[in-house]
């Protein structure tokens, strides 16, 4: 009887074609996370060595799952939203968004304009909160702890802009199917303006000390290379995949809310290196903050949620005072929104890379089935690619640069 | 966008027109179900052929239908960077067949998303590099994503680790 685990024969079996002559022939197994802390949370390696150099890896996922998917099939969608923050909890804003995207263009809701700046706005400063982390864990990685402190001061203003913007500094659950939870106030406008005026100067504070810094280049220069076509093989999205030379983002190529009306770049670098990844983090959040000046100036007003009693929630205010409205309300709530029967998937640019949902819908106030398609999944499955051949020591700085949150990977 | 749409239906109509059940197109969501026979070959084309290259599959998505005339169906996202196109390709499965061929070997990045597929709906990918479960521990015996599972699970069925 074969008494090794399952994942030490999948290690055992891997192709390798990386040979090294070593008289000993002593190949280790070397177990990696799920407790280390280089591992962003709980992800494991299992890596095959010689001496220093890796052969091997297996990546194994699932010990954070919970069963968000199979949660979806037993609630309403309206019920659902809350969950999609605990997905990628370094920006559930953007998932809040792609969430309720889904579900309006299931059953067919078109959103207010001032609604859909909104949207842009909070996506985009999800976008630069979850780069922020990446960027600092990135450099606490190879050694550059400072980053790290930088990055997270950026990040708590922006937390406190949040605060004021959703009522929560985390979990905000802030986009309701058809609209949003609130409209935003003067004051976030505000503190949002001031925050965009000073941050581009901490940005080069951050190129400044690292760019020029022989350690952090030598530690992520050629490390974790991927080529072109091995990225588009691998599915990789986002920064990841922009990183590799591919000019794929989901924000041009299948515009949603009112990407189309702005003016903005969209960074590549060729390299596909740890480097790269990290430039073009760094170079997204720039284009970030671009987008959301140019939302806040032509921003409208108007309304935030659509006028349709039968499928978006009605104010507080309306319930309290209308018969109708609060019979609606309980209706919404009770039954759900019943979409018509059919299948959609709609996906938006995350920080991390595509975060998608699949719908399928028998017309009832619940999905049938909800499938997401989370950008760390895809990302960590190249990982064995990324790590072939390189030292051990190169792992903190491979893992770093493709930035997964375990939250969305093991779902 | 639209040209490739047509052009996408009539290669697809041309080659395997005996193998396409239907064509739908759902609020802007577009999805093919062909006869799972063909599946691989059609993949095959889709990958290969110049014109509408679909170079990325982003997923593998199982369905649980519970209905008499057929149980599960295989979502294939599929997406081409060239033409900035997508579309769903489906495929359904009888309860009595688990079996399909994978996809691998046409899409390195589709290793995963069978995986989960395997792991929640117990379906069996054949040709599979590594077909072992992903999310659930690797002595688990049910599939959590069928529609029979109960939400709260069952009781029981993760022991505890013997000491």
């Amino acid at each position: 009887m074969n008494t090794k685990s399952k994942i030490l024969q999948a290690l055992e079996n891997q192709d390798v074609s990386v040979y090294f002559d070593d008289p000993l022939e002593n190949d280790m197994i070397l177990n990696m996370g799920p407790q280390h802390p280089a591992t962003h949370g709980v992800l494991r390696l299992l890596i095959r060595l010689n001496g220093e150099t890796i052969l091997g890896t297996v990546p194994e996922v699932g010990y954070l799952h919970r069963g968000y998917e199979k949660l979806a099939e037993n609630m309403t969608y309206h019920e659902y939203i809350p969950h999609t923050d605990r997905l990628d909890y370094l920006s559930p804003l953007a998932n809040n968004v792609a969430y309720v995207l889904a579900v309006e263009k299931l059953a067919g809701i078109k959103v207010p304009r001032r609604a859909q700046f909104i949207r842009v706005i909070i996506a985009e400063m999800a976008r630069i909160m979850s780069h922020l982390v990446a960027m600092g864990s990135t450099a606490m990685d190879v050694g550059a702890l400072t980053v790290l402190l930088w990055g997270f001061r950026e990040r708590e203003k922006l937390q406190d802009i949040q605060d004021v913007f959703t009522g929560v500094r985390f979990t905000t659950s802030f986009t309701r199917i058809g609209g949003l939870a609130q409209d935003m106030s003067d004051e976030a406008i505000a503190m949002l303006k001031n925050f965009l005026d000073q941050f581009p100067e901490k940005i080069k504070d951050v190129e400044g000390l690292l760019f020029k810094n022989r350690i952090f280049i030598q530690r992520c220069e050629g490390v974790g290379v991927i080529s072109k076509h091995d990225a588009i093989a691998m599915g990789l999205t986002g920064p990841n995949l922009r990183a590799s030379g591919v000019a794929h983002d989901l924000r041009r190529d299948e515009p949603y809310l009112i990407y189309d009306e702005f003016d903005f770049d969209i960074p590549t670098y060729d390299d596909g290196d740890a480097i790269a990844r990290f430039y073009i983090r760094m170079e997204e959040m720039k284009q970030s903050v671009k987008i959301i000046r140019q939302a806040l100036e032509k921003i409208p007003k108007g309304p935030v949620n659509a006028a349709l009693p039968k499928k978006v929630l009605p104010s507080k205010e309306r319930i309290y005072g209308k018969m109708e409205e609060l019979i609606h309300d309980f209706m919404l709530i009770n039954f759900g929104i019943n979409p018509p029967v059919g299948e959609v998937y709609q996906a938006i640019e995350n920080s991390k890379g595509e975060l998608g949902f699949y719908i399928s819908s028998l017309g009832e106030g619940a999905p049938w089935r909800l499938k997401i398609h989370s950008p760390s999944f895809i990302n960590i499955q190249a990982l064995p690619v990324l790590l072939k051949g390189h030292l051990i020591s190169d792992v903190v700085a491979i893992i770093g640069s493709i930035d997964p949150v375990m939250g969305e990977a093991d779902k | 966008m639209e040209k490739i749409k047509q052009k996408l239906i009539e290669k697809l109509k041309e080659n395997y027109g005996m193998s396409i059940e239907s064509v739908v197109e759902f609020q802007g969501t577009l999805t093919i179900t062909v006869a799972k026979e063909k599946i691989k070959e059609i993949c095959t084309f889709l990958r290969g052929d110049f014109d509408l290259y679909f170079d990325m599959c982003k997923d593998v998505i199982g369905v649980d239908y519970q209905r008499a005339d057929f149980r599960f169906e295989l979502v294939y996202n599929l997406y081409s960077i060239k033409n900035n196109f997508r579309f769903l390709l489906k495929t359904k499965l009888q309860e009595t067949d688990l079996n399909i061929p994978s996809v691998v070997d046409i899409w390195p990045g589709a290793n995963w998303p069978e995986r989960e597929v395997y792991d929640f709906f117990g379906i069996i990918f054949d040709g599979h590099p590594d077909l072992r479960r992903i999310y659930m521990p690797e002595d688990f015996e049910y599939f959590p994503l069928r529609k029979e599972f109960p939400l709260m699970g069952i009781p029981g069925s993760i022991p505890l680790p013997r000491k």
